[in-house]
């Protein structure tokens, strides 16, 4: 199952060193990590996605990461209301011809043309991670000719949903 | 204490101050005693530095050796051992000891040279990333970048080596950085954010706790070295002789209960005890104290303690839970948790027929070996400890002897013993009997090793003459890498592949290349001859015991089997 994790660390030469070499240290997955600065001067917030097999190993993960001196605070914010979002920039072939085909496509995803080329165009779309990959399967038809995205960045929402109401859906 | 010298002298006036001044000025705050250091191109103006101060110095014969002696010395002291090496091959030469720090929470506070600021990432001479090399073999590690920061940075790399869970900080010191010239700074207060150590325990889990005692039928404390770091032996025995509840104890716990106590069933794991493990296997409450359930302890987590409760009290959060399951974890220092454990109000328990059980196992199933024939290991530990009236430190390197060791001296004081245990590192044992022995300069120390762990640190024996340490180097000689030999043994179909060492030097000349007194003992009589000679006097001695070399260490928990699955527990 996927996790997302943020984590609040001293912004000092080294530290993501640090956080991606506990990972392989103790033979945990990532899936994406993203980097910069945070409100506070001096602070970094990192966000994690990773991949693990069970609740054991993302609490294991999160206790070894608050472990390092330089690590302020590590939340796991799966189970939460969260904004996470990621950014994707796809350089798409494209001829006169299908231009406005794509166009039509990338419309309801909110996603912007950047830079046009002479057989080729850039799109820039943000969203959480499903969005974007749904989008590439879209597009892929058209041929992707490069592809970049920056890995989920995340945080807690304003207002959480109190537990429990969020599973105990019924139709009844 | 120490007197004021040069450097204090020079802060006090507020002159210009050098890097390599500060920093032994932080380490003379830090009330260092000794240094295990060896020089290099990148550490020369610090050793111009070391050539006037009052703090003692030891030249290892090798960096390693530097770095096990110094574990040696925390180990004994509680304090965290210090060195300092040059850059490139000097600071990776102590890669191994800062592992093995690192695995058995030892506190250091580790200097390395580096090449100067200006040439750092151009392959310089010497030069060696030590900083990504030791990120993950170490709590925490510096580069110094400005010469203001020394101060502080000493300082707080001795509060994290040995405060919380305890473990090895390395700094490592450009060489401009050593020579820059500044004003003495300003002192600053320890402020880590990001580093809280939790010492208090939770009250509720130690409630809960207190509870589960009052109603278990089979409970047993498992004691670990975390007892030993928080200094917590008379807590832990005066909450087993309180609630009545008998101790089993790790490898590297040894000596934090008393071995010859009642409630004391010995060592659990791959070679422990009968009872010791069993008693883990049957029990309805296990507490454990300061250890981190190594797989050389639980054997097959399927089957360890199937039946138990678990409580764990340790300083490290991400210990508990990490193998075992539990119940009831308790994050906190031992003493503090053990003092609290103390002074809860409970019903006393009830569970004599536990404990006569156990009084039983112990009786029907002790250590043994056939002593009809040949000097046999075992013999010699029982020897030693007899001689020494279990008052020695025991320092072992790694392999059958230090099984022997820890089956057959019975420690009854805390932190008299010394042994690799996590990392199990080969040639630990004579360098760090070095630096147990400037621990306590008065103890006799035993150095028990085998064939092949002593000569990867032979070359010690030097610094053994210079400074004539009292230490007794015994060697259980059974022309064998013997541990290897036995799993070959046992589970390779007697392929011995490369386990037999058919090429040896006479340790005893080798002694005496030393000018160190060596011995060759062949037989329990000439044993006793001469461990009364050795002892009767403080100066070191080697002792070459040539012991039988098809001796298998017994009872032993197959890789992969349960704690309750041992063999050999009887003859």
């Amino acid at each position: 199952m996927k996790r997302t994790i943020t984590l609040t660390v001293n912004n000092r030469p080294g530290v993501l060193n640090r956080i991606t070499n506990l990972f392989s240290k103790r033979n945990y997955n990532i899936e994406s990590i993203t980097v910069g600065h945070s409100e506070l001067e001096g602070v970094s917030r990192i966000t994690c996605v990773v991949n693990v097999d069970n609740e054991n190993i993302i609490e294991q993960i999160t206790k070894q990461l608050n472990k390092q001196v330089d690590v302020l605070k590590v939340t796991d914010i799966s189970d939460q209301a969260i904004v996470s979002r990621e950014l994707a920039l796809i350089k798409v072939l494209s001829t006169p011809n299908t231009r406005s085909e794509i166009n039509a496509l990338i419309e309801p995803f909110r996603a912007t043309i950047v830079d046009i080329g002479k057989d080729s165009l850039v799109i820039q779309l943000t969203g959480e991670s499903e969005k974007i990959e749904a989008f590439i399967e879209l597009i892929k038809p058209y041929g992707i000719k490069e592809l970049a995205r920056t890995g989920t960045t995340a945080f807690l929402r304003g207002t959480q949903r109190t537990s429990n109401s969020t599973k105990n859906i019924s139709i009844v | 204490m120490l007197q004021e010298t040069a450097f204090t002298k020079m802060k006090a006036d507020n002159k210009p101050i050098s890097g390599s001044e500060l920093l032994l000025q932080a380490l003379e705050k830090e009330q260092v005693e000794v240094i295990f250091g060896y020089p290099g191109g990148a550490v020369l103006p610090l050793y111009d530095k070391i050539y006037d101060s009052k703090i003692l110095h030891v030249l290892p014969r090798h960096e390693q050796g530097g770095i096990h002696a110094a574990e040696g010395y925390a180990r004994i002291t509680g304090k965290p051992g210090v060195v300092i090496v040059t850059s490139g091959p000097g600071a990776t030469n102590i890669v191994t000891g800062l592992t093995d720090a690192m695995m058995d929470s030892l506190p250091l506070v580790v200097f390395t040279g580096q090449v100067a600021t200006g040439v750092i990432g151009s392959d310089a001479f010497q030069e060696a990333d030590i900083l990504g090399i030791t990120t993950p073999i170490t709590k925490y590690n510096y580069q110094v970048r400005n010469i203001e920061d020394i101060p502080y940075i000493v300082k707080e790399a001795f509060y994290i080596a040995s405060s919380g869970r305890p473990g090895p900080v390395l700094i490592d010191i450009p060489k401009d950085i050593a020579t820059a010239i500044s004003e003495p700074p300003e002192e600053k207060e320890i402020n880590i954010p990001g580093y809280q150590p939790t010492l208090q325990p939770n009250y509720l889990q130690i409630r809960k706790l207190t509870e589960a005692v009052s109603s278990a039928k089979k409970p047993v404390i498992l004691a670990g070295a975390g007892v030993l770091h928080a200094k917590a032996a008379a807590e832990l025995k005066q909450y087993a002789e309180q609630q009545q509840i008998p101790v089993v104890h790790t490898l590297l716990g040894l000596g934090g209960f008393p071995a010859e106590h009642d409630l004391s069933l010995g060592m659990a794991g791959m070679h422990g005890c009968y009872t010791a493990n069993m008693a883990l296997y049957e029990a309805d409450l296990l507490i454990n104290i300061g250890a981190r359930f190594d797989d050389r302890l639980t054997g097959n987590l399927e089957s360890f303690a199937p039946n138990a409760t678990v409580a764990h009290v340790d300083i490290d959060p991400a210990e508990i839970g990490k193998n075992v399951p539990t119940e009831i974890p308790i994050v906190a220092d031992a003493k503090e948790a053990l003092k609290q454990l103390v002074a809860q109000e409970g019903k006393l328990p009830e569970h004599k027929e536990w404990l006569t059980q156990l009084q039983n196992w112990k009786k029907e199933y002790p250590y043994f070996y056939d002593n009809t024939s040949s000097l046999k290991p075992q013999k010699v530990l029982e020897m030693l400890f007899e001689k020494t009236k279990g008052e020695a430190i025991v320092v072992t390197d790694v392999g059958q002897h230090q099984m022997w060791a820890a089956q057959y001296y019975k420690f009854s004081k805390a932190n008299r013993w010394v042994t690799s245990g996590g990392l199990g590192t080969m040639g630990f044992g004579l360098p760090a009997s070095i630096g147990a022995s400037f621990a306590d300069r008065d103890a006799c120390v035993l150095a028990i090793l085998g064939d092949g762990g002593f000569q990867m640190s032979t070359q010690e024996l030097a610094v053994i003459k210079e400074f004539n340490l009292p230490i007794k180097i015994i060697i259980l000689n059974n022309m064998a890498l013997g541990m290897v030999r036995q799993w070959q043994e046992l589970f390779y179909e007697g392929r011995f592949s490369h386990s037999k060492n058919p090429v040896q030097p006479s340790f005893v000349k080798l002694a005496e290349a030393y000018d160190i007194k060596g011995y060759e003992i062949n037989s329990v009589e000439e044993a006793e001859t001469i461990l009364n000679e050795v002892f009767s006097n403080n100066e070191p001695a080697l002792l070459d015991f040539r012991v039988d070399p098809n001796e298998n260490v017994y009872p032993m928990v197959p890789a992969g089997k349960g704690s309750h699955e041992m063999v050999g527990v009887k003859p």
